[in-house]
């Protein structure tokens, strides 16, 4: 019993009819080919799966696809702009904010989150913010200077 | 020559596709017509299988096809397990389970579906008839009898070993005292944030298999997948893509990797299967795992004499590819970085109904460390004297290297003092303490733990090693004068795409955007080892700087004859080979035009061009090679050159790790102060990836000292299998980290260099407990084992 849906990612609309237990993450990356978001726990506790939907930062495997009907979706494939890197991505590169990249793409789309609530954030902030988002490899600090970096870039421009 | 790169902070070439979500990890590889796997796996910790029924499963929905332990016995081999130790009792370890089941989450059958969903769904329509059977957890109640879990052995001791040089007997008997204290090492997951995945692929017609797999090891993973599923090992190609962490936990070959190249053979069609985070927790190896009992012997100067260690090691139910030599790593490290005359380790390495353990980022050497750490805190506060002072009184001296320890090795280099010195003073060693004493008497607990580990690295020289200890590379100029590097070396986050281009731009005097760096694919790289045991560059980077050196004995070669000169006079600086007398007028810029390295003309390769030249460029020479029209006699065409890499020694890089926490005396919450670390790996290619690695390194300590535990009940169920209750490190947990460094080059290879990879888990671990113990020594607390929890704390303030 496949559901018709309809939804915005990255600027392209799509429609497709799902399954209705579909999870958000496999439509974007079985059915869309956006393997950029990663899944790392299917249970909503690691955020390697985290996409921007209506603005707010979401973690896809725990979100229906048919939830998402009518719904904007930005994955990370949509972050950089006519060849111009995102400020957090850049903030990433710039400070070694990844190792195996896997976490990276999640922990992009919550740090341009946390920074689109708060544009000056503490180092205290920083770390709430990211605590939805597991990373094994870079012991966080080059991810906070990382998202500093963005801070003070997107407060330049 | 340049050192435009080598040394520096360069970003990492490996980002741009990562942080754009462009990168390929095995599940994101989608091969038309894939079928997917999902396993039934015991919810028993030990039980009889008297029958599977998978009539319900094979008519479901999409279903293709059911494997169970009857269908792939004796078709397909062994998990293997690489661990050479006399009268080693190695089970029978089968992909899926036959007659029973020996821990929770044993593969029991295989579900191949049209689509992940359909074969998860049809996993739940198999009915396992089980016959429970006792359940041994306990390392010490598996090594004192109890139940046997192996019908094949007597009792479940899988070895016994005792290993050690010196007299230690007589070091107890003369010793002014002495210090005992039981140690528990926990199991952890390592929780890479990819979990381990698998596609494989079978063309009939070619008689061709590859194996799409997230590994540490692509090429010691085809020989033995070759192995166990009868395909000769030059028709399966082993690709690791993009991998998302592994920190040993990748370092094997599982029952899965084979198992699916097999069912590609039967079906003729791609299959996948992704691990979910349950399985991993479940059936991913895991790390640590030790119940030991430390005791050492010193005189009352601090003077250390003899240190033993007994201990039961918890192997799990079968071994993985390491899991029986992990402990014997536990006994080389046993010396730390001071002067022991004596020590013995005596290991009891026992079966018990659980997942395997085997390296887990350290592996042995972290456990090694905490012992000798820990029992020098244990010493320094038996004598009241300060903890780094203990330390100090008993380091080997640098003009004492190499140093012979008692456990059989030679450490190449080290200034162990220096680094202590170095993080004592960054951190205000003596003002921190001096605030301690003053925060005890206001009623703050704070605490200061030292460590001042070593470790051992780049593994290693072939005869230590069980399949081989070397590194390969091979290094081609194309004709374009693109170079290209080959390394057997399987990184995976480490940075090396970064690390070993740099090495390249820099011995070759090209831009680094001209090489490339290819690794994990045993169709296109010569034969490797892989990446564990902190070796990739110390190995791996040293075969890829050989290599440059032959491929460049060769450009001289051929420079020597496009110029028509003496090869004496003809030198290489720059990216150029040059005669002497070109190099004033070089230097005033009146020297030939290079066609800059990626702007050769498209089409037909342009006509090497070297008339009236007085320098060449790689580029021009690259070209020549290869157009083979003018080449000194006796010369190949091409230009490209293999080394394969053989280390005489280990590595032993060294450091001090300074942490200070403050314990919070109402809630038993432990807060971070500072966290000082000086580390010392040697010769450093890039300072920010080595911070990097020291930094993951520390947090991953963090976790074992504060939050991570695998907790099993007295049934074998797993009680942590998600990441809701087993605890990773969060941002919110970390100390913003002062890190600095000491340089001591090894004299073990050419580029100097020592290994990072594990120095924060095996370095940090030790300062955190240590300074926990610290802050609670008002309430005569001399040692807690990991993981200290708020509620641990809690109660030693509480119990009054």
């Amino acid at each position: 019993m496949k559901k018709a849906i309809n939804l915005s990612v990255n600027g392209v609309s799509h429609t497709d009819e799902v399954e209705p237990r579909m999870l958000l993450v496999h439509y974007l990356r079985d059915v869309l080919e956006l393997t950029g978001t990663h899944v790392g726990c299917e249970t909503s506790l690691c955020g390697a799966c985290t996409v921007m939907l209506d603005g707010q930062a979401v973690k896809s495997c725990t979100v229906f696809a048919v939830q998402a009907d009518g719904a904007t979706v930005t994955t990370i494939e949509g972050f950089a702009k006519n060849g111009e890197l995102h400020p957090v991505q850049e903030g990433f590169w710039e400070k070694h904010g990844l190792q195996c990249g896997y976490c990276t793409p999640g922990m992009i789309v919550t740090a341009a989150q946390l920074l689109d609530r708060n544009p000056d954030p503490s180092r205290e902030e920083i770390c709430h913010g990211l605590e939805g988002n597991l990373c094994r490899c870079t012991g966080y600090q080059h991810i906070i200077e990382a998202v500093q970096y963005a801070a003070k870039k997107a407060g330049q421009s | 020559m340049t050192d435009n790169y080598v040394g520096k902070r360069v970003k990492r070439t490996e980002d741009p596709r990562l942080i754009r979500g462009l990168a390929h990890y095995v599940d994101d590889i989608a091969l038309p017509g894939t079928l997917h796997v999902a396993f039934v796996r015991s919810y028993y910790a030990h039980a009889k299988i008297n029958s599977i029924d998978t009539e319900a499963a094979r008519s479901a929905p999409g279903v293709i096809a059911v494997y169970t332990g009857q269908d792939v016995s004796g078709k397909i081999g062994p998990v293997p397990c690489a661990g050479a130790l006399p009268d080693l009792k190695v089970p029978d370890h089968r992909v899926l389970a036959t007659n029973k089941v020996y821990f929770v989450g044993h593969p029991v059958a295989a579900v191949v579906a049209t689509d992940r969903y359909a074969a998860r769904d049809a996993v739940d329509l198999i009915m396992v008839d089980y016959e429970e059977l006792p359940v041994v957890t306990d390392v010490e109640e598996a090594a004192a009898g109890g139940s046997v879990i192996h019908d094949a052995f007597s009792d479940n001791i899988a070895y016994r070993l005792t290993s050690g040089e010196g007299d230690i007997d007589a070091a107890f008997a003369a010793a002014d005292r002495t210090v005992k204290q039981r140690v528990l090492h926990r199991r952890l997951a390592p929780i890479a944030m990819e979990p381990r995945g698998v596609l494989a692929r079978y063309f009939p017609g070619e008689e061709e298999l590859t194996l799409w797999s997230s590994t540490q090891i692509p090429h010691l993973m085809r020989t033995q997948v070759a192995l166990m599923i009868g395909i000769p090992e030059n028709k399966l190609r082993v690709i690791t893509p993009e991998v998302g962490g592994g920190f040993g936990s990748k370092l094997n070959v599982y029952a899965e990797e084979a198992l699916l190249g097999w069912i590609s053979m039967q079906l003729g069609k791609p299959v996948k299967w992704i691990e979910t985070r349950r399985e991993n927790i479940q059936a991913t190896i895991h790390g640590r795992g030790q119940v030991g009992d430390i005791e050492i012997a010193f005189k009352n100067d601090g003077t250390l004499t003899g240190l033993r260690y007994s201990v039961f090691a918890d192997l799990g139910a079968y071994h993985q590819l390491l899991t029986p030599a992990i402990p014997t790593l536990t006994g080389l490290m046993l010396s730390g970085a001071y002067k022991i005359p004596a020590i013995q380790m005596n290991i009891t390495a026992c079966f018990t109904n659980k997942m395997a353990t085997d390296a887990y980022r350290g592996a042995g050497r972290p456990e090694a460390t905490y012992i000798v750490e820990r029992g020098l805190d244990l010493v320094a506060a038996e004598l009241g004297v300060d903890p780094a002072e203990v330390r100090r009184k008993n380091f080997p001296q640098p003009d004492e290297f190499p140093f012979h320890t008692a456990t059989g090795l030679d450490y190449d280099s080290g200034d162990y003092e220096t680094a202590l010195n170095k993080a004592q003073e960054i951190a205000g060693y003596q003002q921190l303490r001096e605030e301690q004493k003053k925060g005890r008497e206001e009623g703050r607990l704070i605490g200061i733990g030292v460590s001042t580990y070593v470790e051992i690295c780049a593994l290693g020289p072939s005869q230590a090693m069980p399949a081989g200890g070397w590194e390969s590379a091979t290094v081609r100029i194309e004709p374009t004068g693109k170079v290209t590097i080959l390394t057997g070396a399987s990184p995976h986050g480490q940075g090396q795409e970064t690390s070993f281009a740099q090495i390249a731009a820099d011995e070759l005097g090209v831009n680094i955007n001209d090489v490339t760096v290819i690794h994990g694919d045993t169709g296109i790289v010569q034969y490797g080892i892989g990446t564990f045991g902190s070796r990739a560059t110390a190995v791996g980077g040293t075969a890829v700087f050989v290599a440059i050196q032959k491929l460049k004995e060769k450009a001289h070669k051929i420079a020597t004859h496009m110029l028509e000169a003496d090869a004496s006079r003809v030198s290489f600086e720059g990216g150029k080979y040059s005669f002497e007398k070109a190099a004033a007028a070089a230097a005033a810029g009146t020297s030939d035009p290079v066609v800059p390295v990626g702007e050769a003309p498209a089409g037909a390769l342009p006509e090497p061009q070297t008339d009236g030249k007085s320098s060449l460029t790689l580029q021009d020479i690259a070209l020549a090679a290869h157009v083979a029209k003018n080449l000194p006699p006796d010369t190949e065409p091409g230009l490209s050159a293999t080394y394969f890499f053989e280390p005489k020694n280990f590595t032993f890089p060294f450091g001090t790790h300074i942490a200070v926490v403050e314990v919070d005396r109402e809630t038993g919450d432990i807060k971070w102060l500072r966290y000082v670390a000086v580390d010392d790996c040697g010769r450093v290619i890039n300072p920010m990836l080595v911070d990097g690695q020291v930094h993951g390194g520390i947090v991953q300590s963090i976790g074992q000292a504060m939050y991570e535990e695998v907790v099993y009940d007295e049934q074998g169920q797993l009680l942590t299998g998600t990441l809701m209750d087993y605890a990773v490190p969060r941002a919110s947990h970390i100390p913003n980290f002062e890190l600095d460094r000491t340089e001591t080059p090894s004299p073990v290879n050419p580029l100097g260099v020592k290994g990072v990879g594990e120095a924060g888990t095996i370095g940090a671990t030790p300062a955190i407990v240590g300074a926990i113990v610290d802050a609670l020594a008002p309430f005569g607390v001399k040692h807690l084992d990991m993981p200290i929890k708020p509620e641990n704390v809690w109660q030693i303030i509480n119990r009054g």
